[in-house]
């Protein structure tokens, strides 16, 4: 038997958070060394996976399956295929990159890592999961952690209310979510909740039909799709720094990623004649997010919205239903996931420093901080989808996929685009050119390194994938595949 | 040797990337060691250039030099290079241009590093345009070149000048300027986004090539896309993405009335910056004409040559009044572009209305011609106006006056530039604008006649800004004291000096480029 | 030959409050005293959880000492985790001021414990209502144990008069039962009960009127919150968890007995109790300010999501509604566990008493983090499993429009349960001097603690094996 990768990725961080628990509250530099030693350990592993795994065999790899209750077919099943495994690395990254981030956090840093570890042991298992019960049993491990985050060491105005709007929106789209799932469960006769074979339960027509909006908009709730989004501004802004990392760059993932593997894979029906609706709400997201964030002058509302509208793009390409559509989702839940997790590192740094995220009480802060501003600036060439930036590699595919279902969404889909280029590129200027506010010389202090690994890294993934759409998009075409299959051919 | 050969092209177009990157790893206080470096390496793309130049051989049909490799395999796009005698004289006008610029910019001292590199970026961008032989390639480049150029305009311009946008609320100007250029030309390039797409969507490539054939061989009464129960059929939705793709292209060049980015544009950049844009960002517009719009729309350029006439007619005319109307030195030269980009659309839009003719040929050779006289001569303009700008700190043409006797030299280069671009007969601007207004008289007759005026006033607006800055009274200003005016300096002759030499080269002796461009167009267009 | 194999767990009850009795009058009055009867009740009661275990495990279900005891896996199951409540009750007791020195509070406790036995296994009506009263009679006296105390003495005192009405009311129906059937044993009951009459309905009425008093089914359900409120707060664990379990397995085995058909009407009525005790105790917990209160308010609807399980009126939801309670025990035993050690110490059962309890006892605030998110239905932790498997029970059986309402109640619930944690993780004392108020946990109390934190992670986990268990107690009511 091979060595159970996936296993070992999704319990590093749970076992780290005990260990971090049994450790005492004093050693905060012990804590923060366990915690990037794991973080980095688990980076290593899913590295690993994700090269390791085989593109031109495609379908599920690194299979793990451990019976856990047969009595109703559910059981311990990892494995990952090409839709899933960049998620699993984009974990990873954000996971390092965050608890570098965090490195500075003084107030009970014991219990952040923890906590912070049993949500990325959450979406590991989200990812890396082949059975539905298990799904929804990391999905909610990955959604209780965050509200004990968020009001801890959120921002003090508004992250009580942030908090349990995002945790009750969360719960209820998940559990919404779930009795759907458990439809499936009984309807299909098969009992077992392993969704290989529940892929292949043959629903009726008229099954999918109903439940298909429910399992979808359950799960892309999280996803922030409209009208269901509210929580994730609120949520972006009032969370800490690497919080926010995780929420809007692997979080909102996590459920399109649910939306598409439990939603669209295992209802293909219902998803075929639900479609035009999602891509009706995913185009609002895009438009109207887009139009929302372009009037924010607070700079972590900005990237919240702009998270939105983005997130629409990835709604939308599983809408279309075709090759390119849902290659590009694919493609921009990795790209976006880096490009705000570095978003929210860079305003975190800059808000450490100037204690204020409003825009127009900003500026001049490339001086102090060149690396956050550059960082930035590739961010916002990344949202605004320019070429040679992951954002383009991603968004193009799902403009070719919408042509080829309605082209008319596109054409209304590419507003968002100079819009999107026009705030980003005003709030860049505002932020971190001009002239520096007085209050602000001589308090700005430099970055750290570990800020400074964390910001390039970040940066070299989204040229690199812009560069080289070869880096990732064969594994996601992969994954492709398979739903297509799925759907029908196609 | 041969490595040299088989790769030229990505050679050509990457080598800025990676001195770029060299640039980075330079201490950041060495401000020499940056400046040589950049300028040093970007003569390598020059050199090799000119090395293309002389193995190009210009009587073969089709793109010479191809190279092509997997890039976004999945939606079937692919790093397609080549050049024709078309793209090899853009090449060789941004390859020539761009070392001119970056010893023009020896005397920025503000953040050099990042301003190098973002030179450097901004080269690969618009080389990666003119060598693309790959839809989606040619849009990636067209889109990455306005990166760099934002953030030149936007930190490096001229830091004076406000802005009032709305209501009281005042900008600078530079800001301003930098925003509505991209902005400008982003929203331009949204419909070409999408006819690219849509393109990309019934043809599963993006190669050149193979979409030339297909895109022309549709039915066009056959249905396309279909809005609700409405069928939309061939025709219209071609044509509607030959608005789409103009309009993209129109901004960039710019034609009437798309231009108001430019001025602004143009008068806030840093010297070298306005260079660069005058002389290769424009000409990406003109380039994208002849590349995709008229092989691509062959029968609708035709059908739209009139109003295309119309919209060049109207840039000669209104950029010749326009800019003899300014009082900024700067703005006047940047107007003058629009007028003289006129007369490159007027080519285009003649060889597209008569396809095929000898007139057309020559018209387009003429259009041709025209943008790489017009890249030599506007930056030779914009760099002899920064040279003013730096050592007076003002633009405005009332500020100066009589500045011969003090700066001979200087007033010498500027009057012969000046002429240059005036047309005069022995320098570079004659021989295309000549070419152009004879393939196009037989073709639009009436709208070349207007165009005729234009001239005119381009002599009128030329003189205008001689005689403010050269002769008249002296402004006794300049004569003493601090701000004594300082003759052109050795490095400055060394930027100009390339540039006037080939303005009368080719005034003289056309035939060595134009023979290139003239079997690159009887091979494109016949 | 008798076997006393069948009431194993009661006979080592009585011997050990028998013992504690005698051992009383020796005792000296001083600290160990305290000590000694704690750790004695515990220890005593985890032998008999270990000899029943491997001695009194039941094979093939069998009507034993003249049918009045019915010997199998309901009862059995049923009888471990009320001996396994009991003795982390006592441990709880413990730190129980004014409790912990009198051996009464011991004997009641068991005394209680035998009656929930009885409860779970009894066969028979005369058996199954002394076995009722058994358990109330002592709990009566324990909710009201502290005579000094007048919440305690309100506490007692209606308890008292409700539980003795209900009683009342259930006597009475039982010898309705009586005087048509012309027979006591439930399982010989059922045929008269095949037919929906409005003899049968009630009839049923008036059982079901005192067995919801036990388990706090709406409309019986409001004396749960002055009775915990007023009652000590162990006392309050025990009557909220063991009680109220007893009170299922006695309503689990006289739905099967009695009603092996059960009509749609019978689930509908069912069925609206549910979504009124469910909907009724979350939306009246989100208000509260006392925590026991609000633990009352949850620990109604709690009944309700179990009730869920009774609907579906299949092998899977009776197995799903064991499941829960046995989830809900733990939790619920460690939520009142942890009331008791904060309540001990800072004296007060107000939410308030909680702020920054993070930097007061960071350990502590965890086990009520691994509490409250139980509770509240988050995984990994004893309550996800639980409802999913409630849930999954509903909709197989096509009650979908209850699993929505439970569904929906659960966001309620999650509500008041974060609340709760944000008082403890982010709200900070007045003085923001936590570290000069540290609160320390008692060795026995923490125990127990550890024991329950691990019980709930367990089940939430590894929960196939139990599961086993409680789809084997289903198993063998059908």
């Amino acid at each position: 038997m091979q060595f159970p990768f996936l296993s070992v990725i999704v319990f590093i961080p749970m076992v780290t958070a005990l260990v971090l628990l049994l450790m005492k509250p004093e050693q905060k530099k012990a804590i923060r060394i366990t915690a990037l030693t794991a973080a980095m350990l688990a980076l290593a592993l899913s590295i690993w996976v994700y090269f390791a795994y085989d593109k031109a065999a495609a379908g599920y790899q690194f299979i793990e399956k451990y019976n856990w209750m047969p009595m109703l077919g559910i059981s311990l099943h990892f494995g990952v295929d090409g839709l899933s495994v960049p998620l699993v690395l984009l974990t990873g990254i954000v996971m390092v990159t965050g608890v570098m981030i965090s490195w500075g956090i003084d107030d009970r840093p014991r219990e952040f890592f923890a906590f912070l570890f049993i949500l990325a042991s959450g979406v590991f298992g989200v990812f890396t999961s082949l059975d539905l019960f298990m799904l929804f049993f990391f999905y909610e491990i990955a959604v209780f952690p965050m509200f004990l985050l968020i009001v801890i060491w959120g921002w003090i105005k508004t992250r009580e209310y942030a908090a349990m709007k995002l945790t009750l929106y969360l719960f209820i789209g998940s559990l919404i979510s779930l009795i759907g799932a458990l439809a499936m469960y009984w309807t299909s006769g098969l009992h077992t909740f392993n969704m290989l074979d529940l892929e292949h339960a043959a629903f009726s027509l008229s099954f999918q039909k109903i439940w298909f909006p429910f399992v979808f908009l359950g799960f892309a709730i999280l996803g922030g799709i409209f009208p269901f989004h509210n929580w994730s501004p609120d949520g972006h802004v009032a969370a800490p720094t690497a919080v926010s990392m995780f929420h809007a760059g692997v979080l909102m993932k996590l459920g399109a990623f649910a939306a598409l593997r439990v939603g669209i894979m295992l209802l293909p029906e219902g998803a075929k004649f639900w479609s035009p609706l999602i891509m009706g709400l995913a185009l609002v997201n895009i438009v109207y997010g887009a139009f929302i964030a372009s009037v924010q002058t607070d700079f972590k509302y900005v990237i919240g919205f702009s998270s939105v509208s983005h997130m629409g793009l990835v709604m939308m390409g599983f809408a279309t239903l075709k090759p390119e559509g849902l290659i590009g989702a694919g493609v921009q839940m990795f790209s976006h996931g880096v490009m705000t997790a570095l978003f929210f590192a860079a305003v975190g740094m800059v808000y450490d420093r100037a204690h204020t995220r409003d825009i127009p009480k900003l500026g001049g802060m490339i001086k102090p901080l060149p690396l956050v501003g550059i960082g930035v600036i590739i961010g916002s060439l990344v949202s605004m989808g320019m070429p040679g930036f992951s954002g383009f590699v991603a968004e193009f595919p799902i403009f070719i996929g919408i042509w080829k279902t309605q082209w008319v969404v596109a054409v209304i889909a590419a507003i968002s685009i100079v819009v999107t280029a026009s705030y980003v590129l005003l709030v860049v200027r505002r932020v971190f050119f001009g002239k520096m506010p007085e209050e602000f010389e001589e308090h700005i202090k430099p970055i750290n390194t570990l800020d400074k690994i964390a910001l390039v890294f970040l940066m070299a993934l989204m040229i690199g994938i812009g560069l080289f759409p070869a880096l990732i998009v064969p594994w996601v075409q992969s994954g492709v595949q398979h739903v297509l299959t799925l759907l029908g051919g196609a | 040797m041969q490595f040299i050969f088989d790769h030229i092209l990505t050679l050509i177009l990457f080598f800025p990337v990676l001195a770029a990157v060299v640039v980075l790893c330079l201490p950041k206080d060495n401000l020499k060691a940056i400046r040589w470096t950049a300028l040093g390496a970007s003569l390598v793309p020059f050199a090799l250039t000119v090395l293309l130049w002389t193995q190009f051989k210009a009587g073969q049909p089709g793109f010479q030099f191809q190279e092509q490799y997997a890039w976004y395999a999945a939606i079937h796009s692919a790093l397609h290079l080549g050049v024709d005698g078309l793209s090899l004289t853009m090449v060789l006008l941004t390859t020539l241009l761009t070392p001119l610029a970056l010893l023009a910019s020896f005397n920025i001292t503000d953040r050099i590093k990042a301003y190098f590199m973002l030179f450097l970026f901004l080269e690969t961008g618009m080389l990666g345009v003119f060598m693309a032989l790959d839809l989606l390639i040619f849009f990636v480049f067209w889109e990455i070149g306005l990166v760099p150029m934002y953030f030149l305009i936007n930190q490096w311009g001229s830091e004076k000048g406000e802005r009032e946008i709305w209501k009281g609320i005042k900008v600078q100007s530079r800001n301003y300027a930098s925003l509505k250029f991209i902005i400008y030309t982003m929203a331009g390039s949204l419909g070409l986004l999408l006819a690219i797409q849509l393109l990309g969507v019934l043809f599963n490539t993006y190669d050149l090539q193979t979409l030339y054939a297909n895109w022309a061989a549709l039915d066009p009464n056959g249905a396309m896309l279909h809005f609700f129960n409405r069928v939309l059929t061939v025709s219209t939705v071609k044509t509607i993405a030959f608005w789409a793709f103009v309009i993209a292209f129109a901004i960039k060049i710019p034609v009437w009335p798309f231009h108001t980015w430019l001025p602004d544009a143009h008068t806030e950049a840093p010297t070298a910056g306005s260079m660069i844009l005058a002389g290769v960002l424009l000409k990406l517009g003109a380039y994208g004409f002849l590349r995709l719009v008229l092989p691509l729309y062959p029968a609708e350029s035709a059908r739209y040559a009139g109003w295309l006439a119309f919209l060049a007619v109207m840039a000669i005319v209104f950029g010749a009044f326009a800019a003899f109307g300014q009082k900024d030195f700067k703005r006047l030269v940047a107007y003058s572009s629009v007028n003289h980009m006129g007369f490159v659309v007027l080519g285009i839009a003649a060889a597209a209305r008569a396809s095929g003719t000898l007139n057309a040929n020559i018209a387009l050779n003429g259009a041709v011609l025209q943008m790489f006289n017009h890249g030599l001569s506007a930056a030779g303009m914009f760099f002899l106006v920064g040279v003013l700008y730096e050592r007076t700190h003002t633009r405005n043409l009332d500020d100066f006056g009589g500045l011969f006797p003090l700066v001979p030299i200087y007033g010498g280069i500027l009057i012969f530039t000046s002429l240059a671009s005036l047309g005069l007969p022995g320098l570079n601007g004659f021989v295309s604008e000549f070419l152009v207004v004879r393939g196009s008289w037989p073709v639009l007759t009436l709208y070349t006649a207007v165009a005729m005026i234009g001239l005119l006033f381009t002599g009128a607006y030329i003189l205008k800004g001689i005689k403010y800055v050269l002769h008249g009274p002296l402004n006794e200003r300049w004569a003493h004291g601090e701000h004594k005016l300082t003759e052109i300096n050795l490095r400055e002759i060394i930027v100009m000096a390339p540039l006037m030499a080939l303005i009368l080269v080719i005034g003289i002796y056309p035939a060595w480029i134009l023979d290139v461009i003239n079997k690159a167009m009887m091979m494109l267009f016949h | 030959m008798i076997t006393f194999l069948p009431i194993l767990p009661e006979v080592l009850l009585l011997a050990l409050a028998v013992l504690v009795l005698i051992l009383d009058p020796f005792l000296k009055k001083d600290a160990n005293r305290r000590l000694f009867l704690g750790m004695f009740t515990a220890a005593g009661l985890l032998v008999t959880l270990t000899l029943s275990l491997f001695f009194a495990r039941p094979a093939d279900p069998s009507l034993v000492f003249g049918g009045m005891v019915r010997f199998d896996w309901l009862g059995f199951l049923f009888k471990m985790f009320f001996v396994f409540a009991a003795a982390v009750t006592a441990l709880f007791f413990m730190d129980t001021d004014k409790l912990n020195q009198r051996a009464e509070a011991y004997l009641l406790l068991l005394a209680a414990t035998i009656g929930m036995c009885l409860m779970s296994s009894s066969a028979d009506l005369v058996m199954l209502y002394l076995a009722i009263e058994t358990t109330s009679i002592p709990l009566y006296i324990l909710a009201g144990f502290l005579t000094g105390d007048d919440k305690s003495t309100e506490s007692g005192f209606k308890y008292m008069l409700f539980g003795a009405l209900t009683s009342a009311v259930l006597l009475y129906g039982f010898s309705l039962i009586y005087g048509f059937a012309g027979t006591t044993s439930l399982y010989d009951l059922g045929i008269h009960f095949s037919n929906f009459d409005l003899l049968a309905v009630g009839i049923t009425f008036l059982v079901l009127a005192g067995l919801a008093f036990k388990v706090s089914l709406f409309p019986f359900h409001f004396w749960a919150p002055d009775v915990y409120e007023g009652a000590p707060t162990p006392v309050a664990g025990f009557l909220s968890t063991a009680s109220k379990a007893a009170g299922f397995a006695v309503i689990l085995r006289l739905l099967t007995a009695v009603f092996p058909v059960i009509s749609t009407d019978w689930s509908m009525i069912l069925a609206d109790l549910a979504t009124l005790t469910m909907t009724v105790g979350n939306l009246i917990a989100m208000a509260q300010k006392n925590i026991k209160r609000l633990l009352a308010y949850s620990s109604i609807a709690h009944a309700g999501y179990a009730m869920i399980g009774v609907v579906a009126f299949s092998q899977l939801g009776f197995a799903s509604a064991v499941f829960y309670l046995f989830a809900y025990m733990l939790t619920n035993l460690l939520a009142f566990g942890i009331v008791g050690v904060v309540g001990h110490v800072t004296g007060s059962d107000d939410v308030s008493a909680y702020n920054g309890l993070d930097r007061r006892n960071a350990t502590l605030s965890l086990a009520a983090l691994v509490a409250f998110l139980s509770l509240a239905g988050m995984p990994p932790f004893g309550g996800f499993v639980a409802k999913f498997f409630v849930f999954s029970a509903a909709i197989q059986s096509g009650w979908i429009w209850l699993a929505v309402v439970g569904v929906l109640n659960s966001i309620f619930g999650l509500y008041y349960y974060l609340n709760i944690l944000k008082y403890i993780y982010l709200y900070r004392t007045e003085n923001q001097d936590e570290d000069q108020h540290p609160l320390p946990v008692s060795r026995p109390v923490a125990i127990a603690l550890v024991v329950l934190v691990i019980g709930v992670l367990l089940i939430g986990t590894l929960f196939g094996p139990w599961f086993g268990f409680a789809n084997h107690a289903a198993l063998n009511l059908f």
